[in-house]
C-alpha cells in the first residue's frame, strides 16, 4: 500500500483538517465557485489583487482530503505573489499532475524547491480519478483570475 | 450464510484478482455482475437470432419476435403481472418514471393539482416530477423521513388532499436501504383520485414483488440492477392505466396507420416501445429473471437479509463509523451507507479500492435525502446474490487500514 501512503501524506492531511486561509473577504475582491458534479466536491474563493499583486485570499469549501488539502496549499502559495508568477505556478502544478502535458518541472533531488508543499500531491498522479480533486481549486483560481482580468 | 450456496462461480467477472486476492464486489445497488447465462444468452441472440422484431415476414425475424415476447412473458410471470401486455420495455427505471411523468402526470396535471413524493427518492423519482410540474403548474409535496430512516408517514392524511394526483415512492431507498411505506400508501390512495408509482430499481432485484399484492398502479425497474443487462428496463402498468397513458415517443412500432396528419397508435404495450427497442438485452433480462427464478426470491431475501445483518454487526465494531439506515433488517434491504470518523467518502472509497473492495462513494443521486441526512458524501457497499461472509470481511479489514492511513486511533 505503498501509494496510499504516498497520497495520503502527513502534510495533505494536516491540510485537510486544518485548512489555511479559510473564511471570506471583505472590501473589493473576486469570488469564483468551482464543483466536482460527479463527486461533489465544492471549492470556492475570494482573491483580492491590488498593483497586480494577489493581497488577500480567503478559501472555501467542501470535499475530500485532496481537493480541500489542494486548496489550502494553493491559498498560502498564491498570496504575495503578482498575477504572472501566480499563472506560472498554476502551470507548474498542472505539469507536475500531468494534467498539461510535459516534463514535471519538479526536481526530485530538492524536494520542495519548485512548488513548495504543493509537491506532496504529486502521489495523486497514480489514483487518475483523483486527480480532477486535487485540479478542482486551480480551476477555481482561473476562473477568478479571469475575472479579476474582466474588472468583474 | 444461507441456502442460495455459493453463486460465485456462476459470474466470471468475480474471478477477476486484484492484487492476488479476489474482487470483492460491493456496488450491487449501482449495477450487479451478469451470469454466465445472461452472458450466454445475448451471445447467442447476436449468433444465432438477430434480426429485428414484429417487422420481417422471414423465419429469423419470427424467431427474434418469439424470443423478445418471450422474454416479455417471462418478465411478466416474474413480477405477477395478469399477462405480458402490462410490461412495457423500456430503456430502464429511468425512462419508465419519465414515461409516467410525461405520458401521465403532463395529460392530467394542472394548476393546483399536487404529485406526491418522499425526500428519500432517487434523483430520477423526483426530477421529472419537477419538469413536468414546471410544465403544467402543479406543485411538488414530499413526505419526510424519521429517525429510524423510514418514511414518515405522521401527516401523510394532511398531506394526502384531494389536490393530490400522483404518489410516486421508492420501494428500496438506494441510500439507506430503507423498504418504502408502499402497502400504506396502496391503502391511502385507493380511495382517493391519485395513482400510485413505485420506483422499484432497488426492490424488484432484491425481494419477492408480486404486483397483484403491490397495490401500485406503475412499477419501473431496470434490468441492469438484476443481473441482467444494461439498457432495458420495464414499466409495469395496471390494463386500464396503460390504456389511458399517452405514448411519449413516436416513431415505428407503436402504430398501426399513419397519414400525413394523423396516427393511431398499436395496442398497449406496443404503442409504448417507438422505434427498434433493446432486442438483445430484453432477452438478456429474460434470462436474468430465470436465474433469479431458479434461485427463488424468498431465498434472495433471505441472503439479503442475513448478509446485511452480518455487515451492520461488524461494521458496529469500527469506532467512529455512522450507518445512515435502519437497524432491522427486516424493514431495510442491502444497501448500507456509512461515514467513518472525518475521512470524506472519496478518500475511503479509494483506500477501499486499494484492498480490492469495490463501494459507492458520494450523493448517490439522491441529494435531496442527503442534505435530510446532514450528510455531504457517504459511502455505500451493497449486496447482492454472490456476496458472501467473507466479502464483509475484507470491507471491515480495508476500513481497519483506512482509520490507520488517517491516523484515527
Ligand atoms: C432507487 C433508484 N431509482 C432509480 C434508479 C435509476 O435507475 P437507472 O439509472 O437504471 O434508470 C436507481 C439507480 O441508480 C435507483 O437506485
Amino acid at each position: 500500500m505503498a501509494d496510499l501512503d504516498e497520497l495520503y501524506r502527513e502534510i495533505i492531511l494536516d491540510h485537510y483538517r486544518n485548512p489555511r486561509r479559510r473564511g471570506t473577504l471583505h472590501g473589493p475582491h473576486v469570488h469564483a465557485e468551482g464543483v466536482n458534479p460527479s463527486c461533489g466536491d465544492e471549492f470556492a474563493l475570494d482573491l483580492r489583487i491590488e498593483d497586480g499583486v494577489v493581497t488577500d485570499v480567503a478559501i472555501q469549501g467542501q470535499g475530500c482530503s485532496i481537493s480541500q488539502a489542494s486548496g489550502s496549499m494553493m491559498a498560502e502559495a498564491i498570496l504575495g505573489k503578482e498575477v504572472p508568477a501566480v499563472e506560472d505556478l498554476m502551470a507548474k502544478f498542472r505539469l507536475m499532475m500531468g494534467i498539461d502535458e510535459g516534463d514535471s518541472p519538479i526536481d526530485p533531488n530538492r524536494p520542495g524547491s519548485v512548488l513548495g508543499d504543493l509537491e506532496a500531491l504529486q502521489g495523486v498522479r497514480r489514483f487518475p480519478v483523483r486527480i480532477k480533486c486535487a485540479d478542482l481549486p486551480w480551476t477555481t483560481l482561473a476562473d477568478a483570475l479571469a475575472k479579476a482580468e474582466a474588472g468583474t | 450464510m444461507t441456502d442460495l450456496g455459493d453463486v460465485r462461480g456462476d459470474f466470471p467477472l468475480l474471478g477477476r484478482t486484484f492484487e492476488g486476492r479476489p474482487l470483492v464486489y460491493l456496488d450491487s445497488a449501482a449495477t450487479t455482475q451478469k451470469p454466465h447465462r445472461v452472458i450466454e444468452t445475448i451471445d447467442r441472440y447476436y449468433r444465432e437470432l438477430n434480426a429485428n422484431v414484429h417487422r420481417g415476414a422471414y423465419r429469423l425475424s419470427a424467431a427474434a419476435t418469439d424470443a423478445y415476447e418471450e422474454a416479455r412473458a417471462k418478465v411478466a410471470r416474474f413480477i405477477g403481472a395478469g399477462s405480458p401486455e402490462e410490461v412495457v420495455f423500456t430503456r430502464g427505471a429511468t425512462t419508465a418514471l419519465n414515461h409516467v411523468a410525461y405520458g401521465w402526470g403532463l395529460h392530467r396535471l394542472g394548476s393546483g393539482d399536487r404529485i406526491l413524493l418522499t425526500v428519500m427518492e432517487h434523483h430520477s423519482n423526483i426530477v421529472p416530477w419537477q419538469m413536468v410540474a414546471r410544465l403544467t403548474g402543479a406543485e411538488l409535496v414530499y413526505l419526510d423521513v424519521d429517525d429510524e430512516y423510514r418514511v414518515d408517514l405522521s401527516n401523510l392524511d394532511e398531506l394526502l388532499d384531494e389536490r393530490v394526483k400522483i404518489v410516486s415512492v421508492s420501494g428500496m431507498s438506494n441510500v439507506t436501504g430503507a423498504l418504502g411505506p408502499v402497502a400504506e400508501l396502496a391503502e391511502a390512495v385507493a380511495d382517493t383520485e391519485a395513482v400510485l408509482v413505485v420506483d422499484g430499481a432497488q426492490l424488484v432485484p432484491h425481494a419477492p414483488v408480486d404486483v397483484a399484492a403491490l397495490g401500485a398502479d406503475f412499477l419501473a425497474f431496470s434490468g441492469h440492477k438484476m443481473l441482467g443487462p444494461t439498457g432495458i428496463g420495464v414499466l409495469w402498468g395496471r390494463p386500464e392505466r396503460l390504456a389511458d397513458l399517452e405514448p411519449t415517443e413516436g416513431g415505428g412500432e407503436m402504430i398501426v396507420d399513419v397519414t400525413l396528419t394523423d396516427a393511431k397508435w398499436a395496442p398497449v404495450p406496443h404503442r409504448f416501445e417507438a422505434g427498434t427497442p433493446p432486442i438483445a438485452q430484453a432477452i438478456g433480462l429474460g434470462a436474468a429473471v430465470d436465474y433469479l427464478e431458479d434461485l427463488g426470491m424468498d431465498a434472495v431475501r433471505a441472503h439479503e437479509e442475513a448478509i446485511t445483518a452480518y455487515a451492520l454487526d461488524r461494521l458496529s465494531e469500527i469506532p467512529d463509523l455512522t450507518v445512515y439506515g435502519p437497524r432491522d433488517v427486516a424493514t431495510r434491504g442491502g444497501a448500507v451507507s456509512f461515514e467513518l470518523g472525518d475521512i470524506h467518502a472519496h478518500d475511503l472509497a479509494t483506500i477501499l479500492d486499494e484492498h480490492g473492495v469495490a463501494v459507492r462513494a458520494g450523493h448517490h443521486c439522491a441529494k435531496p435525502l442527503m442534505r435530510r441526512l446532514g450528510a455531504v458524501a457517504t459511502t455505500r457497499a451493497s449486496f447482492y446474490v454472490y456476496n458472501v461472509a467473507e466479502d464483509v470481511d475484507r470491507l471491515v479489514e480495508a476500513l481497519w487500514k483506512a482509520r490507520e492511513v488517517f491516523g484515527l486511533d
